[in-house]
C-alpha cells in the first residue's frame, strides 16, 4: 500500500508559535483516519501543514509525493480542504457555487448536479442564494463543493458540524465510498464515536506531536 | 491563463449582481460626491467646468475603493482565498480574473458618472476618443493597482482603513494624468491629452506586469 503522507520529525510554526512540534506520521493510501486531541493540539494545523497552507521549519514532509519543503504547492489541486469556514460565496446561488468549485478544480461543471444530490440537496435549494440556507445545508453545499473535484486527500476539520442525523450518516457514507476508490481520508473531530463507524485508524495528538496510534487496521 | 482569469471575472460579476452593491450602494454614493461639489463650488461656475475632470477622478477614486474592498471581503470572509491556493487555477490567471472584474465594475461605474459630470458641472465632450480610451487607461490602472494593494491588505484587520491609505499615494499619477486627460477631453485645457493617456497606459502595464510575477507571493505570504 501506498504512502500518501509521510511526515518525519516535522516542525511548523504559524504566527510565531510552534504548531507542530516534531511530527512523526504516516498514512497510507485508502485509509479513513480519525484525528483526535483536546483544544490547541495541533490537528487543525497538521492538516494545514498537509495542504500546504502552513510552511514547514524543519523536519520532512511528503503529501502524495511531493517533498513539502521543496514545493508545497502542487499537491494541493490533488487535495480537499474542508476547514472551519465552508468556503462559501453567500451571494451565489447553491448550483452556481458548486458549479464555480468544480471549474477552479478543472473538474466538469456538469459533475455539480451530481455531487448536490450526492450530499442529499434537492433540487429545489439549487437556485437559492447560499445565504438563505441554514447551516447543516451549507455545510452540505461545502462538502458537494469538495466532492466535484474527487480530491485523492480529503482534509476534514470537524466535518459532521451543523449537520443532522441523516447529513452525518450520509457523509460517513462519503467518507467510506472516497477510501473505497482509493483516496485516503483525513478527519478531525471530537466525538469518538465516529472512530467506531467510519475510521481505520484512530490517531491522537498532543501538543503537535503524535501521542497515541491506533495504527492501521 | 486567459479562460481562468474570466471564470474568476464571471463569478465576482455575478456575485455583485446577486447583491448589487455597485448599482444600489457605490454609484449612488459616487454621484453624491459630484453633487456636494456642484454645491460646493456653485458660487464660482467657471471653477467646476475647470475641474471637472479632476472631480470625476475623485469619484472614483471613493467608489473605486469601495470596489476593490468589496472584491476582497468577498474572498476573506468564508476563508474563500483557502480555496483558491488549494484549487488549479493559477495565481496570475487570479490576479488577471480579479483585476478584469473590478475593471467591469468601476466601468459601470463611470457609466452613471460621465452624464453626473456633464449635467452638473455643464462641461460639453469636445473630443470622445481621448475622454474613452483616458477612462479605458485610468480605469484598468486603477483596476490592478488597487487588487495588488487589495491583496497586501486582504490579511489584514485594519484593511478597511489601511486600504485607501495605501491606495491614494499609488494612484496619485494617475488621478493627475486622468485628470489632464478629461480635461483636455471636455475641452477646458489644451493640453497634451494624449501624452497623460500613454502614462496611464504605462502605469496599467507595469502593475499588470508586477502583479501576474507576484501576485502568488502576496498571497501566500498575506
Amino acid at each position: 500500500m501506498s504512502t500518501v503522507v509521510n511526515f518525519h520529525k516535522v516542525v511548523a510554526v504559524a504566527g510565531g508559535f510552534p504548531v507542530l512540534a516534531g511530527l512523526d506520521i504516516e498514512i497510507a493510501k485508502g485509509e479513513i483516519v480519525h484525528l483526535r486531541g483536546s483544544n490547541g493540539a495541533g490537528k487543525t494545523s497538521f492538516m494545514r501543514v498537509c495542504a500546504g497552507l502552513i510552511p514547514i521549519s524543519d523536519g520532512d514532509a511528503n503529501v502524495l509525493g511531493f517533498d513539502m519543503r521543496d514545493d508545497r504547492r502542487s499537491p494541493r489541486r490533488h487535495i480537499g480542504l474542508l476547514g472551519h469556514d465552508n468556503h462559501l460565496y453567500k451571494d451565489l446561488w447553491v448550483q452556481e457555487h458548486v458549479e464555480f468549485r468544480a471549474r477552479a478544480t478543472g473538474a466538469e461543471a456538469g459533475d455539480a448536479g451530481a455531487a448536490l444530490r450526492r450530499v442529499g440537496l434537492s433540487d429545489r435549494l439549487w437556485s437559492v442564494p447560499i445565504e438563505r440556507l441554514s447551516a447543516g445545508q451549507r455545510r452540505r453545499v461545502a462538502i458537494a463543493s469538495m466532492l466535484v473535484g474527487r480530491p485523492q486527500l480529503w482534509l476534514l476539520d470537524e466535518p459532521h458540524a451543523a449537520l443532522d442525523y441523516e447529513g452525518r450518516g450520509l457523509l460517513d457514507e462519503i467518507l467510506v465510498e472516497a477510501a473505497s476508490s482509493g483516496a485516503t481520508v483525513v478527519f478531525a473531530s471530537h466525538e469518538r464515536d465516529l472512530s467506531k463507524s467510519v475510521a481505520t485508524r484512530v490517531v491522537t495528538l498532543r501538543g503537535g506531536r503524535l501521542w497515541e496510534d491506533s495504527g492501521a487496521a | 491563463m486567459l479562460r481562468e482569469a474570466l471564470l474568476i471575472a464571471r463569478k465576482d460579476l455575478r456575485v455583485e449582481w446577486r447583491s448589487k452593491v455597485t448599482l444600489g450602494h457605490v454609484a449612488p454614493l459616487a454621484l453624491l460626491i459630484l453633487v456636494v461639489f456642484a454645491f460646493a463650488f456653485d458660487a464660482n461656475a467657471r471653477l467646476l467646468e475647470l475641474g471637472a475632470g479632476g472631480l470625476y477622478w475623485v469619484a472614483v477614486l471613493f467608489g473605486g475603493t469601495l470596489l476593490i474592498q468589496r472584491a476582497f471581503d468577498v474572498e476573506t470572509e468564508d476563508g474563500n482565498f483557502d480555496a483558491f491556493r488549494m484549487s488549479a487555477i493559477g495565481t496570475p490567471s487570479l490576479f488577471l480574473g480579479k483585476s478584469l472584474g473590478v475593471f467591469l465594475q468601476v466601468v459601470l461605474l463611470e457609466l452613471v458618472l460621465v452624464p453626473g459630470v456633464v449635467l452638473l458641472y455643464n462641461v460639453r465632450i469636445e473630443n470622445w476618443v481621448l475622454l474613452l480610451a483616458a477612462a479605458v487607461g485610468g480605469t484598468w490602472a486603477f483596476s490592478v493597482c488597487g487588487v495588488l494593494w487589495g491583496a497586501m491588505a486582504a490579511g489584514l484587520r485594519v484593511r478597511a482603513t489601511l486600504l485607501p491609505l495605501l491606495l491614494v499615494p499609488v494612484l496619485a499619477p494617475v488621478l493627475l494624468a486622468g485628470s489632464r486627460a478629461f480635461e483636455t477631453a471636455l475641452g477646458v485645457r489644451a493640453d497634451a491629452g494624449w501624452t497623460w493617456t500613454s502614462l496611464m497606459f504605462v502605469i496599467a502595464a507595469v502593475h499588470t506586469a508586477i502583479g501576474l510575477g507576484t501576485f502568488g507571493f502576496l498571497l501566500e505570504e498575506g
